[in-house]
């Protein structure tokens, strides 16, 4: 599954979609190490977040919170009305008039329930309001009451379903907005409504998807712009995006390929540009977990970080450097300097003209100087100079990404160029 | 930026880090860089080793209460026998005339004999949870019940320690090797703003490439601007150097000690190159699984035994390949919870509440169990079933951060955790 996602974003010819799908896959971030998440991941890709990556963010905030990946990974199926209020099953029973019977929440297969606040309270900080949306743990545990029923039997057809059975029917208050007794799932609906309608969530997301799309500070008046564009269609996310993309920021000097890769952008971006078959073994998908970030395969809630300084250590920038060297040897199905389509024709011609080549593949025809000097060099003079206290000689194999490799000719200059500076930018 | 401005001068950095000398003489930016820099400072500095065992270790099979006849009674056959003539090498190996270790564990004894090994007992997670995600995610995060942290606690203990105000300077920042976990993934109790490296092991720490593929890739980075790519780039290209000279390949364990050829042994070897190669770690981490012994989980011997085995082999030969240096080394275990104290119907035992750990090192006041033991009678077990909790792991680890890493803000590495009357004494 993780590695159909990145045959796709590999070859598919509508990128636009594919970078929303990773965007919005690390918004609502699941953990496939926890318990079945795993198994709900395939649907989740398939119908939660592909067909609303592009939508409507209501449309796509519903899905999610009905996703059984979602339900299952921040505890929301457990979740139930807790002792102290009436469930919706009780206060159904109560007589016209008569005094609401306090009746506990059935408890389910495992024991004690009661009220779970994990998803209410991402919900809010890291879905919409984002950690400084103006909301009180009082607000998080009505968001959480409000949701109380919204589960699903993890055993079954692992579906959404709304037990009213184990949902709270007091009457609540969310940010402001009175939520009334007696109601089942439409108050959950109510929250996701609110909560969506917001306008902290509108600058929350438009400042996410600026800091994906153009750099990672990205200037105010061009989040309130996108904000703008969020309230006044109604969270239409192709219209956010597009205001974020049309801008003059998204053009300026200032942002050109300042933005770090993340690992998933690296090695899409590589296989990309060599015209790499689509893989959907598991290898590729072992690449990205090579690299750092696991489809997946982030634990805490917040997802992987949207800005580079993140992505950049000394372990990573190695990585990313074997991983180079690793597609250009030929290493990985699929996908080397034999898929590339210049590469028959670049073979027997002089260097210049296959750095050049490289050069306009790889980087878009932009590289410094100095890049483009040691890319051409035979033999660059500092780097004898480097290495003159240090022996080069061969290391141990290992399971990992292989042996050394003697590279030569245009797979050299393929392989310098994914492990250069300039690449690991976009 | 500040931590990448200073890479502009890595190899000094190195040195006020406490690198060998001798190593900065073979490298080609050393000698430069030694010639001006001042070697104060350049003193050994403490390590801590942290050591997982993920899936939830059987502490009463691991540090036996042998004294305790509800221990016999809830567990008919999967006990520990007492340390008796007649149980022989079957028995626990007393400890102090109540506790013992589980036989597997022989290998640590002459640790507890030293006086450097403190087991701690009834120690664990304030949670309720009996979720292995949730309770690892806690123990790693330092913030019980709290799933909204980001970040780790030895992530933000090296952030704390990085921007003490006086008596130490921001060039401690630089070792790239400050915090190494030997693990695929870099585990979320490592996880954070700090830098810190994951790698699956040593010999995978290098340039894939020979010959003018490997010294062009690394002109790329010594030119062009001075950004954070560049800068880690150079980073890197200078760890990788420090670690061909360590020299993993040849490496030989010292002090006869004796790795088990297993995953957990090599990552504890290639832990105790590190250290020996001055390089700078201050915080290792491996971790090590199999303890989720919900069925046939054996007694003295079995599959927990066989699993103490590796672990205790793995560690007593880490202690002794280290010799001397355990003085500035603490190693530190922990499992997310303990297991129910009545074995289930399958002879094995399920999720439960309070666990153990160990604690060994130099500075460590061993041979002495710690913690207080809350009993097994049915009226002393956590919700009728498991260990109660008597110690927070939290105050273990605050501890050996004060006292072995002379940690200062407790309070941001343990949010929410007040520290200051909840020491142990075991340092």
């Amino acid at each position: 599954m993780q590695s159909a996602k990145l045959a796709r974003a590999v070859s598919s010819e509508r990128q636009l979609q594919e970078v929303l799908t990773d965007f919005w896959e690390n918004h609502f971030t699941v953990f496939a190490g926890k318990g079945q998440v795993r198994l709900f991941i395939p649907a989740y890709d398939r119908d939660v977040i592909r067909p609303n990556a592009m939508g409507k963010f209501r449309d796509l905030l519903g899905a999610v919170a009905r996703s059984p990946a979602m339900l299952f990974y921040l505890d929301q199926w457990q979740s139930a009305a807790d002792s102290v209020h009436p469930t919706l099953v009780a206060a159904r029973q109560q007589r016209p008039g008569g005094r609401m019977m306090q009746q506990r929440a059935q408890p389910g297969p495992r024991g004690r329930r009661g009220l779970n606040e994990n998803y209410a309270r991402e919900l809010l900080e890291l879905h919409t309001l984002g950690v400084d949306g103006g909301y009180t743990q009082q607000d998080i545990i009505e968001v959480a009451r409000a949701l109380t029923g919204w589960t699903m039997n993890p055993r079954g057809a692992a579906e959404f379903t709304f037990r009213p059975e184990i949902h709270d029917a007091g009457k609540k208050v969310v940010l402001g907005h009175a939520l009334p007794a007696g109601r089942g799932i439409e108050d959950g609906e109510a929250v996701l409504d609110i909560l969506a309608r917001h306008p902290a969530t509108a600058h929350f997301v438009a400042r996410k998807l600026a800091t994906r799309f153009v750099i990672d500070a990205p200037p105010p008046a061009l989040v309130d712009r996108a904000a703008q564009t969020f309230i006044r269609t109604d969270g239409d996310i192709r219209e956010v995006v597009r205001t974020i993309v049309t801008s003059p920021e998204f053009f300026a000097r200032s942002a050109y390929r300042v933005k770090v890769k993340s690992p998933f952008e690296l090695v899409a971006s590589a296989l990309r540009t060599v015209g790499a078959q689509a893989d959907t073994t598991v290898r590729s998908a072992q690449l990205v977990a090579f690299l750092g970030a696991p489809m997946f395969g982030h634990q805490a809630p917040n997802g992987w970080p949207e800005t580079g300084e993140a992505w950049m250590n000394s372990g990573s920038i190695l990585n990313r450097i074997n991983f180079g060297l690793g597609l250009a040897a030929g290493r990985f199905p699929g996908a080397g300097v034999g898929t590339w389509s210049d590469a028959e024709r670049l073979k027997h011609l002089p260097r210049e003209d296959q750095v050049d080549a490289v050069v306009l593949a790889f980087f878009g025809g932009q590289v410094s100087p100095d890049t483009r000097q040691i890319l051409l060099s035979g033999e660059n003079p500092l780097a004898t100079k480097l290495a003159a206290g240090v022996p080069l000689d061969s290391v141990a194999s290992d399971k990992g990404i292989g042996r050394p490799v003697q590279l030569n000719g245009l797979a050299q200059v393929i392989g310098l160029a994914i492990g250069a500076p300039e690449f690991q930018r976009r | 930026m500040d931590r990448r401005v200073f890479m502009k001068s890595g190899a000094l950095a190195l040195v006020t880090m406490g690198l060998s000398p001798g190593f900065l003489r073979r490298t080609a930016y050393g000698a430069d860089l030694l010639k001006g820099a001042a070697l104060k400072g350049a003193a050994r500095g403490k390590t801590l080793i942290c050591l997982f065992q993920r899936g939830a270790a059987d502490a009463l099979n691991v540090v036996v209460p042998h004294g305790e006849a509800a221990y016999y009674r809830l567990r008919p056959s999967i006990a520990i026998p007492r340390p008796t003539l007649a149980a022989g090498p079957a028995g626990a190996i007393d400890l102090d005339g109540f506790f013992g270790l589980h036989p597997a564990l022989a290998p640590m004894k002459p640790l507890w004999d030293q006086g450097i090994l403190a087991p701690v007992h009834a120690v664990g997670s304030p949670s309720a949870t009996r979720s292995h995600f949730d309770a690892q995610d806690y123990m790693e995060s330092g913030t019980p019940d709290n799933k909204g942290t980001r970040d780790g606690w030895l992530n933000r203990y090296l952030a704390v320690k990085g921007t003490c105000e006086a008596g130490c300077t921001p060039h401690a920042k630089a070792s790239p090797f400050r915090a190494v976990a030997m693990t695929p993934q870099m585990p979320r109790v490592l996880q954070g703003p700090s830098p810190t490296i994951a790698m699956n092991s040593l010999d995978e720490f290098s340039v894939r490439a020979t010959g003018p593929a490997a010294d062009r890739l690394e002109a790329l980075y010594r030119t062009g601007t001075a950004d954070v790519v560049h800068a880690a780039g150079g980073e890197m290209f200078e760890a990788v150097k420090i670690l061909k000279s360590a020299n993993p390949q040849k490496y030989l364990p010292q002090h006869n000690a004796s790795y088990p050829n297993s995953p957990f042994g090599t990552r504890l070897k290639q832990i105790a190159q590190l250290i020996k190669a001055d390089v700078g770690v201050e915080v290792a981490f491996a971790d090590v699984g199999g303890w989720d012994t919900h069925v046939n989980q054996g007694a003295s011997t079995g599959q927990l035994a066989a699993r103490l085995d590796d672990f205790a082999r793995s560690i007593a030969a880490l202690v002794a390949d280290l010799g001397d240096r355990m003085g500035d080394v603490t190693i530190m275990t922990m499992s997310e919870f303990g297991r129910t104290v009545r074995q289930n119907g399958n002879a094995g035992t399920d999720h439960g509440h309070a666990s153990a750990l160990f604690v060994i090192g130099g500075d460590v006041k061993g041979r002495k169990v710690y913690g207080t033991w809350p009993g097994l009678e049915p009226e002393q077990l956590y919700e009728g079933r498991d260990l109660a909790l008597t110690t927070d792991f939290r105050a273990v680890f605050s501890e050996v951060a004060s006292k072995h890493l002379g940690a200062t803000k407790l309070e941001a590495v343990f949010p929410g955790f007040d520290a200051r009357h909840a020491q142990l004494g075991l340092l």
